[in-house]
């Protein structure tokens, strides 16, 4: 059986970044591996702009932002397998991997790093009455068959939930010449980035319909129409009913982390984020096990996914040369406002320097304040003019202001 | 003249207040210089980067990224895209190719997004 200090599972920009900062820490021995054609994973396909503001200090398109990553793992010589699925992956770190030149293949890791991105939820995943005809997709799928591969799945087009992939594939069928009638958003918010509402709805006229939903799909073998209808809550209020005649409907309600390999490893699930528990370093339940990017908590700016990855590489190079301190850590907890935070345990004599949290708010809040807490004592206050769900929240916290925490660390809204 | 927009620079997506008078434009809200640089441009003419796709033979796909290397009025995205769907190349393309000069005399060049 061959061996390797670090496995990482997935591609994407969160593998990549994690398998070139370890192996920058001192780590030779690192496999990276991926199912499909090429190293990149979902950027390949986000051919629009906004990426890499604070990693490059410029901006790139997505395939731009995943060549860099690409190139600077192939300079570094790091290992990396494509058209490889791993299967299967043990507490034990051994990974199993299939292929078609070795077959089925298993390998033994001191660490493994979990970087398999998301999936998005997909029409089985909502309660819409009537067929399911052909024309209805996620956006993302929409996304795929549209830039790489040059098919536009629709002429007259909705969109279901405004996710940013939703509002992306809004302009970007809009310019290749179909017709975007709306976009319908169960929340009385918009669940996508202040930006993409402007540059791709506004700025075509593309009508943005929020607390509304699709309350009926019409047509047979073919998607011929829907219902959009205003709701109380998550019901359709009868009597607002507008039918647009389409020929396809964009699904794009939400990303959920791929962590079937995780849970069959007995991994355990943070129910709020569908991603793996971990601590400060990125650990997951099960030691030597780290995750970091979409498959951990879903991010919208591929710059954090970065970040996080690049202290999860840190952290499995830290492990792998027995620099990771076992002991005594503090939660930390989401209170009023906050729907989830990430990392869920720290142990602070793994810290440099300073602790960041990660987070999303459950509504949208204008001129509120942020108050943490440590052990129950107010430790920082931040003054936010403007929170929203779609828009990631982080926290930092010097090392000098949390080393006395023994049990946790409380986050919340306060109105 | 008191208004508030969003900043679409990158996507953070900075709420601005803009003041202006004749000989004054104060923008607040704003996190970095770029601000209200585009606060400005973005009440007196407004302009976009377009990013698209255009065909691409012998390659391991049918399509390559391409992106403007600068923004472009607004009121000519429609005409550019014209221009970008007439264009088609062959394998080796490498990012940061220029595919089209200067494109409806915009002073913007067609760019190549990746390498294929
Ligand atoms: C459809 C879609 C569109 C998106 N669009 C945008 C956008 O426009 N802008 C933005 O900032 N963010 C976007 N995101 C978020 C984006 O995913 C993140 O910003 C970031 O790129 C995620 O990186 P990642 O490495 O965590 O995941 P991914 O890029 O998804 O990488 C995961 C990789 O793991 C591989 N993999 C999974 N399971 C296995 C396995 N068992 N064996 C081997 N390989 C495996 C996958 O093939 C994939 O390459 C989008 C996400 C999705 C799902």
């Amino acid at each position: 059986m061959n061996n390797y200090d670090i496995v990482v599972v997935g591609g994407g920009s969160a593998g990549l970044a994690a398998a070139i900062e370890a192996n920058k820490n001192g780590i030779e021995k690192v496999l990276l591996i991926e199912r499909d054609i090429e190293l990149g994973g979902i950027l390949l396909q986000c051919i629009h702009n906004g990426f890499g503001l604070k990693v490059f200090k410029e901006e790139l398109t997505g395939p731009e932002y995943a060549e860099r990553f690409v190139n600077e793992l192939k300079d570094m010589g790091i290992e990396f397998k494509l058209n490889t699925l791993v299967t299967k992956i043990n507490p034990d770190k051994t990974v199993e991997y299939a292929n078609a030149e070795e077959g089925f293949i298993q390998i033994q890791a001191k660490a493994i790093i979990l970087t398999m991105g998301c999936y998005e939820r997909s029409a089985g995943a909502i309660n819409i009455p009537g067929n399911r005809p052909s024309g209805i997709l996620t956006a993302g799928t929409a996304q795929k068959y549209l830039n790489i591969d040059g098919y536009l799945v629709g002429k007259r087009v909705f969109i279901l939930g405004s996710g940013d992939i939703g509002l992306i594939m809004a302009r970007r069928m809009t310019l290749e010449g179909a017709k975007v009638l709306g976009v319908a958003e169960l929340q009385p918010y918009s669940g996508g980035l202040t930006r993409n509402i402007v540059q791709c709805l506004e700025d075509y006229d593309i009508p943005l319909y929020l607390s509304h939903t699709v309350s009926k799909i019409v047509g047979d073998s073919k998607l011929e129409k829907i219902v959009v209808s205003k709701v109380d809550g998550f019901t359709p209020i009868p009597g607002t009913e507008m039918e647009f005649e389409v020929d396809a409907l964009l699904l794009s309600i939400g990303l959920i982390p791929e962590n079937g390999l995780s849970e069959a490893a007995g991994i355990l699930i943070d129910n709020r984020t569908k991603g793996a528990i971990v601590n400060e370093s990125y650990e997951t339940s099960v030691e030597g096990i780290f995750a970091c990017g979409n498959v951990l908590h879903v991010h919208d700016l591929v710059d954090f996914v970065t970040a996080e990855s690049r202290r999860a590489g840190v952290a499995a190079a830290k492990y792998i040369k027995n620099e990771l301190i076992k002991g005594k850590s503090f939660e930390t907890k989401p209170l009023k406002g906050i729907n989830y935070i990430v990392p869920n345990k720290v142990n602070i004599d793994n810290l440099d320097d300073k602790l960041e949290l990660f987070m999303r708010v459950d509504a949208v809040y204008k001129d509120v304040v942020i108050n943490v807490y440590g052990d129950g004592t107010l430790i920082k206050t931040m003054k936010k003019k403007h929170l929203a769900p779609a828009e990631m929240e982080s926290v930092k916290l010097k090392v000098s202001e949390i080393s006395n925490i023994k049990d946790c660390i409380e986050i919340e809204v306060l109105v | 003249m008191k208004k508030s927009m969003i900043c679409i620079v990158c996507p953070i997506g900075c709420h601005l207040e803009v003041e202006s008078s004749s000989d004054e434009f104060v923008v607040t809200g704003n996190q970095c210089k770029r601000g209200p640089v585009y606060a400005q441009k973005e009440l007196t003419s407004p302009t976009r980067p377009i990013t698209s796709t255009v065909k691409i033979e012998n390659a391991i796909y049918n399509r390559l990224p391409i992106k403007t290397s600068g923004e472009v009025p607004k009121a000519k995205i429609m005409d550019v895209m014209k221009e970008i769907n007439k264009l088609s190349f062959k394998a080796p393309i490498k990012c940061g190719d220029v595919l089209l000069k200067n494109v409806l005399n915009t002073g913007v060049d067609i760019i190549a997004s990746r390498s294929l």
